[in-house]
């Protein structure tokens, strides 16, 4: 096996793992929507990060969708418009703003296509260890905030009534997302990171009682999707994140005929 | 027996505990939403809290929920006259949760009253101790349950169950019977007949349901921004106040 490939093998291992667990709550929360707005601001904030000419950009991402998943939260809070709508407006003003500062002096947009598409085959161990911190963490978020996290998406009202501070378990939600997203982003691919962060839970809800089944389901049919999309991706020479997701989609056909539920 | 322990003597909630609530006032962007607000609630009662939409019932049930800043005092009273911040259990209005929604019964528990990461797997001490809180409203059967299975009857005896949990000092329940049938509308008000018996909790719900109130509710307060009227149903359903606020034409001579 070539090194790259061993390289990739391992960066799968740790971001599948990581965004099957971040997916059930996405799912879960309703925020499909919002990682996808998160994912275009990566994106500004990386055209951004260029104009800078900061050495890794992605930083300069990271630091825009925190900012972002605060600004969200805060407006989502203090507004009777439906959440949709208010991620709309961040998402669409996020994409506007990073085609002007990439096109900005009659730039060309195609600098930027190894972000939209993703190379997860040119990953280095340092940005794999970086990727295991960041799920590391997430697994510390998990273990000490996932109930309030849990019952503030099942019952706002409810949660709150018991002393959950449900804008600030919602904040810190969104800001593990916003990081999983902006640093995993190069290696992914910005089109594709939306359906890693949708599809391994949707298709475990479909089979689901529980929790701990959802989480399981979740996490395993992100493996499994992982592995088999970059194997695929390796033999044919297609994009790896888009044959991830190609798999992932066709686990969620599987489940979606073989559900228990509506 | 009874009759003396929630006999209510003047000022002190003599002999029983109460809940009380003096001159509570909330205002809001300049506005106010409620001023003036004197309640007083003895253990064991079911007050049954009525007036239009936006005469505030939800922002009063907030402000003793300790979610809403406001003005006056909100305090429990022990027989003894030791004053503490009441402990609150909050029934929400059933929602209706998706079909799919992948959390159990005991999932919502665990989340809700312990530390336990819900996504390992549960300890038996932790299972038995929502089987013994789901037994208060005679739902151990619904612990595996995902919500979205749960019918609107069950959910409401689930979510009941989560709010005595810890046990509280009194339990509001918001419009408990909007969307509930009358076979499941008697049903839930045995359930808090012996509830209030068991436990001596003070029972204050909000309704817009008046049929049955004579029934079931020990006071009745109508409120619009403040309270119009303290009565039993009768007192308040036959006073000036009830058909000023709810426009109803007054047959005359």
């Amino acid at each position: 096996m070539p090194e790259f490939m061993k390289n990739a093998l391992l960066a799968v291992l740790v971001i599948s793992p990581l965004f099957g667990l971040l997916s059930t709550m996405v799912v879960q929360s309703d925020l499909s929507f919002f990682s996808d707005a998160l994912g275009h601001s990566a994106f500004t904030g990386i055209a951004i990060g260029v104009l800078c000419r900061l050495a890794s950009p992605m930083w300069a991402a990271a630091a825009l969708a925190l900012i972002l998943a605060g600004l969200f939260t805060w407006v989502k809070g203090r507004t009777r418009l439906h959440s949709d709508t208010v991620i709309g407006v961040f998402s669409s003003t996020a994409v506007a703003l990073g085609i002007f500062f990439a096109t900005l002096g009659g730039g060309s947009f195609a600098k930027f296509n190894s972000y939209l598409i993703g190379d997860i085959l040119s990953v280095e161990p340092a940005m794999i260890a970086l990727l295991a911190a960041v799920l590391l963490a997430v697994a510390l978020l998990w273990l000490s905030s996932f109930n309030p996290i849990l019952l503030s998406s099942v019952h706002p009202a409810l949660a709150a009534s018991r002393g959950v501070r449900v804008g600030a378990q919602e904040w810190l939600f969104t800001s593990a997302v916003a990081l999983a997203v902006t640093l995993s982003m190069t290696w992914v691919g910005l089109l594709v990171i939306n359906s890693l962060l949708v599809l391994p839970a949707a298709g475990a809800r479909n089979m689901a009682s529980n929790v701990r089944q959802y989480h399981l389901l979740s996490v395993l049919n992100a493996l499994a999707a992982g592995l088999a999309g970059l194997l695929a991706s390796y033999y044919l020479g297609a994009s790896t994140g888009a044959c991830i997701t190609l798999v992932l989609a066709l686990f969620f056909v599987f489940s979606f005929v073989g559900r228990r539920h509506g | 027996m009874s009759e003396n322990l929630h006999k209510h003597s003047g000022e002190g909630c003599k002999g029983a505990c109460c809940l009380r609530v003096t001159d509570l006032g909330v205002s809001a962007e300049g506005r106010t939403i409620l001023q003036g607000i004197d309640l007083h609630i003895h253990c064991g009662q079911i007050v049954a809290l009525i007036g239009p939409n936006g005469a505030g019932k939800s922002t009063l049930f907030k402000a003793i929920l300790g979610q809403q800043p406001h003005t006056g005092s909100i305090q429990f009273e022990r027989s003894g006259g030791k004053r503490t911040r009441p402990l609150v259990g909050y029934v929400p209005q059933s929602p209706a949760f998706d079909q799919g929604e992948p959390v159990s019964v005991l999932d919502l528990f665990v989340a809700a009253i312990s530390r336990w990461p819900v996504f390992l797997p549960i300890p038996k001490a932790l299972r038995a101790k929502v089987e013994e809180c789901l037994g208060r409203v005679h739902g151990e059967g619904l612990i595996d349950q995902r919500l979205g299975s749960l019918s609107g009857g069950e959910l409401q005896r689930v979510l009941l169950a989560l709010a005595l949990e810890p046990l509280p000092h009194v339990l509001i329940l918001d419009e408990p019977f909007s969307g509930v049938d009358v076979e499941g509308e008697l049903r839930l008000l045995r359930l808090l007949d012996e509830l209030r018996r068991t436990f001596d909790l003070s029972v204050l719900l909000s309704t817009h349901d008046f049929s049955n109130l004579g029934d079931y509710a020990d006071k009745v307060v109508l409120m619009k921004e403040t309270v119009l009227k303290v009565g039993t149903a009768q007192e308040v359903m036959d006073s000036p106040e009830f058909a000023q606020v709810f426009h109803l034409r007054l047959e005359r001579g």
